[in-house]
């Protein structure tokens, strides 16, 4: 069943703060073999001009993917979770996370479509700092496949 | 931010040194713990099977990490990434074999833009297939 399109430019309050800690962000770039010293070394940090360890440009999205849960799980918009594939992301930055973080994510719905029986779904998800300040926007297209229709 | 490339010594068209990035079930595994999703298609073969996928696959989010590496390991600053988007085409298929599945990103300056930016535009392959389409960063340079 198509999803409702009213639900279209609602937002969701701001989560609660994500603190960033040095030892996640350790934990992640290892993850994914990354031996950049900006992750792990705050004076190599420095010297590029940060005030701590920065965290890879992919790191935030556990924080906004947790943040799309408010939308994904809303019960009024009835997305069909078991069906769905991730299909795009995007991330634009005002600045790159760093170690001592507290953010809060805003997450609206910019889009929702059908195509071919599939729900396609646009989630904005603006990330702020402990003083407002914003951080990054993340775009995450959500694609709930045509029920029905295996693989 | 401080890159190590100077926006002046680049043209459209320069490439960035591409790298190759295995990935295992082990790998998987981590990178489960470390982003928290830990949804059983990239780690439970039986699971991934029962849903219509040819194996267990590589979580989306870390093929995109990975591809990002080519553009900040030759900017050298990660924090000079200013954004980054990419389309998730195929799975990167990760058999239970030892040997698992291998990564090979590839990438080139497409544009220069203005406040010394330049858009790259990334290639992402996996056993011979496309897994990443329109793999864009643009970065700060120096």
């Amino acid at each position: 069943m198509a999803l409702d399109q009213s639900f279209v430019g609602r937002s969701y309050p701001p989560t609660p703060a994500y603190e960033v800690g040095r030892e996640k962000i350790r934990e992640f770039a290892e993850a994914v073999g990354d031996t950049n010293p900006a992750y792990t070394d705050p004076d190599a940090a420095k010297a590029l001009g940060h005030s701590d360890v920065i965290a890879p440009p992919t790191f935030v999205f556990a924080i906004t993917f947790k943040a799309a849960g408010v939308v994904i799980e809303d019960p009024q918009l009835g997305l069909d979770y078991s069906r769905v594939v991730h299909g795009d992301q995007r991330f634009s930055y005002t600045r790159p996370v760093r170690a001592g973080d507290r953010l809060s994510v805003t997450s609206t719905i910019e889009s929702v479509n059908s195509r071919a029986g599939n729900d396609i779904l646009d989630i904005r998800g603006e990330v702020h700092d402990e003083s407002g300040e914003h951080v990054v926007t993340a775009w995450t297209k959500l694609v709930a496949r045509a029920a029905g229709e295996e693989g | 931010m401080a890159a190590k490339i100077a926006y002046d010594e680049v043209e459209v068209g320069t490439e960035l040194p591409a790298q190759t990035f295995p990935v295992t079930r082990a790998t998987l595994v981590q990178y489960a713990g470390a982003s928290g999703d830990f949804n059983p298609i990239h780690w439970n073969e039986k699971f991934a099977k029962e849903v219509g996928l040819p194996d267990v696959i590589a979580h989306g989010m870390f093929t995109m990490a990975e591809a990002i590496r080519v553009v900040t390991d030759w900017a050298g600053d990660p924090g000079a990434v200013v954004e980054y988007g990419v389309r998730f085409t195929k799975p990167v298929v990760v058999p239970n074999d030892d040997k698992g599945a291998v990564i090979e990103v590839s990438g080139k300056v497409a544009a220069k833009l203005d406040d010394d930016q330049v858009r790259v535009d990334l290639t992402a392959m996996s056993a011979g297939q496309k897994v990443l389409g329109m793999s864009r960063a643009v970065v700060r340079l120096a």
